[in-house]
């Protein structure tokens, strides 16, 4: 083929995005020295103080840590589950109905909520949540008295998980319902004449046709067990609730840009880059080697 | 599929009905109980009168944001960013995405750029270096921070490289037997072919732009200089519980503009349901096949 002279010009279109890559990306991974260094920010990298593992050890030495990792895992893991179990249950029932018009408008209200920012949902949240609001006069109405449910620790976690869930349920099922499509009909077909019941065909025919989606998710969402979600905890989270609900991306932001120790606050982000790297590289490895999944 | 017509199987549609429609309502009426709330008489929305339908209707917070120029100056960041944010992304993920998604017979360096590009996705040095950055750049302050502050938008690359991937052989072999460079091919073979997969992450570039607070957070220090979404977290979200026990938080939720920031929660999140219906028809349809491997 003719494309020889070509190279060049891929070279010459790959540069815009090269040099931004660099700046925002590529720089910064340098940065990740400041957490050897007692950094100070008027002499600068090149000039401030090497501490060796120092900032890992006050790290460490801090009760806060241990429980900011432990909120961290505990609320991911409970949204890793919540999100793979809850669309995939809303897919097989959208699967299942058999009024189209219904499966077209339901499609279409239910992803709405995962494009609205974390701050727009939890200014309705905490309207919806607050003490005089729905929920409380929902309560009422069981006599049950009002919660203030943004200033309880106990109920912090599930609040988050239960409001992610409800975010992103939508989108999540669009995976699992292009792999329901992805079904041979004449498996159903055949089955029936089988005299396989609804429930037979569901439990013979539809699950084994998406088990290896629902495995590919589960896999590739291990590389998330220390994103429990920023934007959302921090919109959402007061001190009150500091116990429960802090996690290590909040803590960080505290520490680095609100008390300003650089150093021990990007050696705990280092800390949580360095395994999440890992724990996604070996999630992927699985999902290619088992699941011949590839991003590109 | 099979149509079920048993009185056992009607009963499941029945049920099925019903679960599927409470779901979609749950999704939506948060959403109207705001509007509600913000079309209310403060004191009745403080009062918790507010159900489903407007207590003491009226416009006035509506008319009140209409004089709030702080408000605006916001919402006028927000749309400059949008605009630059996603025009950018656009056209460096298009410029980026076609020569990677050359094979390594054509464009011998394809895989180390590729693995160079999906290395900074996974691995980042963290908030601080990355604010130090930004700031040793100057751009905190400036709108550039945030059209720029983050990087290039990967996942859009890597949709398009898939889709680019995808497209027939033959067309590409026909344009390069007519003459064509590859600039040409670029613009006039591939990116006409790849327009339902460009809308798409064109509407994810605006959606982000429009929903993304926390740079406009940490690199901006001046109130004037917030996009529409700090504006609004700074105004509604953040309750300073520090000093404050359970009796003041409830008091105070009881004093706020209820209806008022109700309002200005409403038109933010405008801009989105406006888009949503193209953004929801387009987005299926480019994910799929941006998706698909070979």
């Amino acid at each position: 083929m003719r494309t020889k002279g070509f190279v060049k010009h891929y070279y010459l279109m790959l540069l815009p995005g090269m040099i931004w890559l660099t700046l925002f990306s590529i720089v910064p991974m340098f940065g990740i020295v400041i957490a050897f260094q007692d950094y100070n920010p008027g002499l600068g990298i090149l000039h401030s103080d090497w501490v060796g593992l120092d900032n890992f050890r006050y790290m460490f030495s801090l009760g806060d840590s241990g429980l900011v990792f432990r909120n961290t895992i505990v609320i991911a893991v409970m949204k890793i589950v919540a999100n793979l179990i809850v669309p995939l249950v809303f897919a097989l029932m959208l699967h299942e109905v058999q009024l189209a018009v219904m499966k077209k408008w339901v499609q279409t209200i239910v992803y709405l909520p995962h494009f609205l920012s974390w701050v727009i949902l939890a200014g309705i949240l905490l309207d919806v949540f607050a003490y005089k609001g729905p929920v409380n006069q929902i309560l009422s109405v069981f006599g049950m008295e009002p919660i203030l449910f943004f200033a309880r620790a106990d109920l912090f976690p599930f609040l988050i998980v239960g409001s992610d869930v409800w975010k992103e349920f939508g989108f999540n099922t669009i995976i699992f319902l292009a792999a329901l499509t992805g079904i041979n009909p004449s498996l159903y077909e055949a089955a029936a004449i089988d005299g396989a019941t609804r429930w037979q065909r569901l439990l013979h025919v539809t699950l084994p046709g998406i088990v290896t989606t629902i495995i590919l998710l589960a896999v590739l969402s291990l590389g998330n067990v220390l994103n429990a979600g920023f934007d959302q905890i921090f919109n959402l989270y007061n001190p009150l609730v500091y116990s429960t609900g802090d996690i290590i991306d909040t803590w960080v932001y505290r520490t680095g840009l609100v008390d300003l120790q650089y150093g021990l606050a990007t050696a705990t982000g280092l800390l949580k880059s360095v395994i999440s790297f890992i724990l996604i590289t070996v999630s992927y490895l699985l999902a290619s080697r088992f699941a011949g999944y590839r991003i590109f | 599929m099979v149509r079920e017509t048993t009185w056992g199987s009607r009963v499941v549609d029945g049920a099925l009905v019903v679960l599927l429609a409470g779901a979609a309502l749950l999704c939506v009426l948060p959403i109207w109980y705001t509007l509600a709330v913000s079309l209310s008489d403060n004191a009745a929305a403080s009062a918790g009168e507010v159900r489903l339908w407007p207590v003491g209707f009226n416009l006035g917070s509506y008319k009140e944001i209409m004089g709030d120029t702080k408000f605006f100056g916001s919402f006028w960041i927000s749309v400059q960013r949008v605009v630059l944010g996603a025009g950018l992304n656009l056209i460096v993920t298009v410029l980026m995405a076609y020569p990677l998604s050359k094979t390594t017979k054509d464009f011998p360096l394809r895989n180390v750029f590729m693995w160079t590009l999906v290395f900074t996705m996974l691995f980042n040095g963290g908030l601080i270096p990355w604010y130090q950055t930004v700031k040793s750049l100057g751009l905190i302050n400036s709108i550039w921070g945030l059209v720029l502050g983050n990087s290039v938008p990967m996942f859009n690359v890597i949709l398009v490289v898939n889709y680019f991937r995808n497209l027939p052989k033959e067309l590409e072999e026909a344009a390069l037997v007519d003459g064509a460079g590859p600039w040409y091919m670029l613009w006039k073979v591939f990116v006409p072919l790849a327009v339902p997969v460009l809308a798409t992450v064109t509407l994810f570039s605006i959606v982000y732009h429009w929903n993304e607070f926390f740079n406009g957070l940490v690199l901006m220090s001046k109130a004037e200089h917030y996009p529409l979404q700090t504006y609004i977290q700074q105004l509604v979200v953040i309750i300073d519980a520090t000093t404050m026990n359970e009796d003041q938080i409830k008091r105070m939720s009881e004093l706020s503009n209820q209806t008022l920031n109700a309002a200005k929660i409403f038109i933010a999140m405008i801009p989105v349901l406006i888009v949503y219906p193209f953004l929801q028809r387009f987005f299926i349809h480019g994910i799929t096949l941006g998706s698909v491997k070979e």
